[in-house]
């Protein structure tokens, strides 16, 4: 049944329109990832409002080209700039840069880009055969199981997210709390206004991702001062071949990148620590490791196919649970809602022209993207040559004009501009982001969730752990909540010496 | 960064007590039809305000003299940061387009230091073509001021 849904939704993919439309996302994206700043939660933010009086399926093939062209496009920045404008590009500067700074710019943006689209690939087919099976599964949830999912997508920021755990705590709170202020749509009493009436309407988290990701960014970026600097790149059709003709040596990286990348990615904030293992394993494998980090093209395959691999399959758990595995595919959930869709399983039964025309545009969508960027890399890279002076004016109105568009209130700007400082504080201060915007989109359903469960087990937390698959799911969550504590204790007790852990530690 | 380690995490636990305070004049017990409108809140506010505190005790426990920011990184984000705000100040006067070329001419001619003739045709083209693109492609209305008005858009 898989293939015939999948029929039905190339047909809705490759009208001329959504073809239109893929192309113009991918361009669009391709260029927001090229801008500093500028990336694809932000970028799919500031078009969401653009998106309203268009048709739901071709409004989400827009945001998603637009996703990959980001994707795309932040290897540009991370080869010929060494600027990751995402967080899962830092992998590909180590030896993407020092490729190019040796004059190999061509062969590994052509590595890159084909790296992405392996990855991509592999998790879309993936989604293909999964997305149904676990859309099923989910339908037999009710609240405990949603709300034990919840648990477990912001337990494992905890758990598996690197960094300081008590911050990415910090995060998660925060954004649930900014999610609560304004009116309480359950009880309608108000919540934290203290009779401000500008706080009645609460939060909008696109206004906060611009604000975190865009603002804040850039912040961030002219910390070492206000231009950017580039390496050139010849980029031809030679190139390209010669390149593709070494690739297949690295088949291996490709299959254990992709394998790393779905894994990881449709846990939320997988992309980033997918990167950094599949580098890690592609060099721990390599015949010549010392090579890592000076200029290996290697290095710049294993991270750009897991970071693309989980970039996509982050888009798995939004469709069928309606819990997004990324900021941007939180950003394109909250896109759904206001198309009227109700993220979840049910939308398999109700809407399977949108469901099938999204996986279909999927695969179109990373097929043109793949050719584009291979034919325009020259002209996207130009981009960042326009001097500094004009494009950091230009990216602040665009931000500022999404943040309005939102609600057509001014008030938004404001809340754009405090965010961005907001961001850059929380950034030097490795307070993670993703996980705020996370709980900040999934606010009101998590504590849905959580209200229904409690008025079926009067009260009693106890209704998550006895039944059976919101016990599983709570368990692990609770699992990965304890790790943080579990695992200095964990080394103790295998005798690590203390002064060795101490020093790793500085 | 240990400072700016103890003031951010001072002020996010005075925000987990603010939250706390409102959700107890709330309720957060169970209501009629379950849990008040406070509960959740009250145990978010709660986890803030001890997450807060862990931090704290780590951050005073450290020892860091790398600072926050360095005098010669805090010039540059300024001087990204106060045109922004200006920007925003201007919109709600003069409203978005013309804000945007005051703050685009200004900031190309300040920074950048390109010729007249560059600022001129940046800074009225842009805005002009997001006209376009939002207010009549779109239809996404933005925030005008007395120019429009006198236009008569």
């Amino acid at each position: 049944m898989g293939i015939e849904n999948l029929f039905l939704g190339f047909q809705i993919a490759i009208t001329p329109y959504n073809l239109f439309v893929a192309v113009i996302g991918i361009t669009l994206g391709t260029i927001i990832g090229v801008l500093p700043g500028l990336g694809g939660a932000n970028g799919v933010a500031i078009l969401l409002p653009l998106t309203f009086t268009m048709p739901p399926t071709s409004a989400i093939i827009l945001l998603t080209s637009l996703y990959w062209g980001a994707l795309f496009g932040g290897a540009i920045t991370s080869i010929l700039f060494n600027i990751p404008g995402e967080p899962w590009s830092v992998a590909t500067t180590f030896d993407g840069y020092p490729l190019a700074r040796q004059g190999q710019g061509g062969q590994a943006l052509t590595a890159a880009f084909t790296s992405s689209f392996v990855g991509a690939l592999f998790s879309i087919v993936l989604i293909t055969f999964f997305a149904p099976l676990l859309a099923e599964i989910a339908l037999r949830f009710g609240p405990p199981e949603f709300f034990a999912i919840q648990l477990l997508t912001f337990s494992s920021f905890i758990g598996l997210g690197g960094g300081n755990p008590l911050k990415s705590l910090v995060s998660i709170l925060l954004g649930f709390i900014l999610s609560a202020v304004g009116l309480d749509i359950v009880t309608g009493q108000l919540r934290m206004t203290f009779g401000f009436v500008d706080l009645m309407k609460g939060f909008d988290f696109i206004v906060a991702v611009i604000g975190l990701f865009g603002i804040g960014e850039i912040l961030i970026s002219v910390e070492e001062g206000l231009s950017f600097h580039g390496v050139r790149t010849g980029m031809n059709l030679r190139v390209v071949l010669d390149t593709w003709r070494i690739l297949p040596r690295y088949a291996r990286t490709f299959v254990r990148g992709a394998f790393i990348g779905f894994w990881m990615g449709f846990k939320p904030g997988g992309a980033t620590p997918a990167s950094f293992m599949s580098y890690a394993f592609a060099k721990r494998f390599s015949r010549n490791p010392e090579r890592f980090g000076k200029g290996e093209l290697e290095g710049v395959v294993a991270p750009e196919t897991a970071a693309h691999a989980a970039g996509v399959a982050a888009i798995l758990p939004m469709i069928t649970l309606g819990i997004p595995g990324s900021p941007t595919a939180a950003v394109m959930l909250g896109g759904l809602i206001i198309w009227g869709l109700q993220p979840g399983p049910l939308l398999f039964k109700e809407k399977p022209e949108f469901v099938w025309g999204l996986i279909a545009s999927m695969y179109t969508g990373n097929v043109i993207g793949v050719l584009m960027v291979l034919a325009f890399v020259p002209l996207f890279a130009a981009i960042l040559r326009i001097p500094f002076a004009i494009l950091t004016p230009v990216i602040v109105v665009v931000c500022a004009v999404g943040s309005y568009a939102v609600h057509n209130n001014t008030i938004d700007i404001w809340y754009m501009v405090i965010f961005g400082v907001v961001g850059y504080v929380f950034k030097k201060l490795d307070y993670p982001l993703a996980p705020l915007v996370l709980a900040l989109v999934l606010g009101d359903l998590a504590e849905n969730a959580l209200r229904q469960s409690l008025i079926m087990s009067q009260g009693s937390l106890a209704i998550f752990v006895a039944r059976p698959i919101s016990g599983a799911i709570t368990s692990v969550a609770i699992l990965f909540f304890a790790l943080p504590v579990l695992t200095p204790w964990w080394r103790r007790l295998r005798g690590v010496p203390a002064v060795r852990r101490a020093a790793r530690e500085i | 960064m240990r400072v700016a380690d103890l003031v951010t995490a001072s002020v996010l636990l005075l925000v987990g007590g603010v939250v706390v305070f409102d959700a107890v004049g709330i309720g957060i017990g169970w209501g009629t039809d379950g849990p008040k409108s406070g509960f959740f809140p009250f145990w978010l506010g709660v986890l803030l305000v001890a997450a807060c505190g862990l931090i704290l005790v780590q951050a005073a426990r450290r020892v860091d003299a790398k600072p926050f920011v360095r005098r010669e990184q805090l010039g540059p984000v300024l001087k990204v940061l106060w045109p922004a705000v200006a920007l925003v100040v201007l919109t709600l006067w003069l409203g978005l387009y013309v804000s945007a070329a005051l703050y685009t001419g200004f900031y190309m001619r300040w920074i950048g230091r390109h010729s007249w003739l560059a600022v001129l045709a940046v800074a009225v083209l842009f805005p002009l073509a997001t006209f376009f693109v939002f207010e009549k492609w779109f239809l996404v209305p933005m925030p005008k001021g007395p120019l429009e008005a006198w236009l008569g858009q």
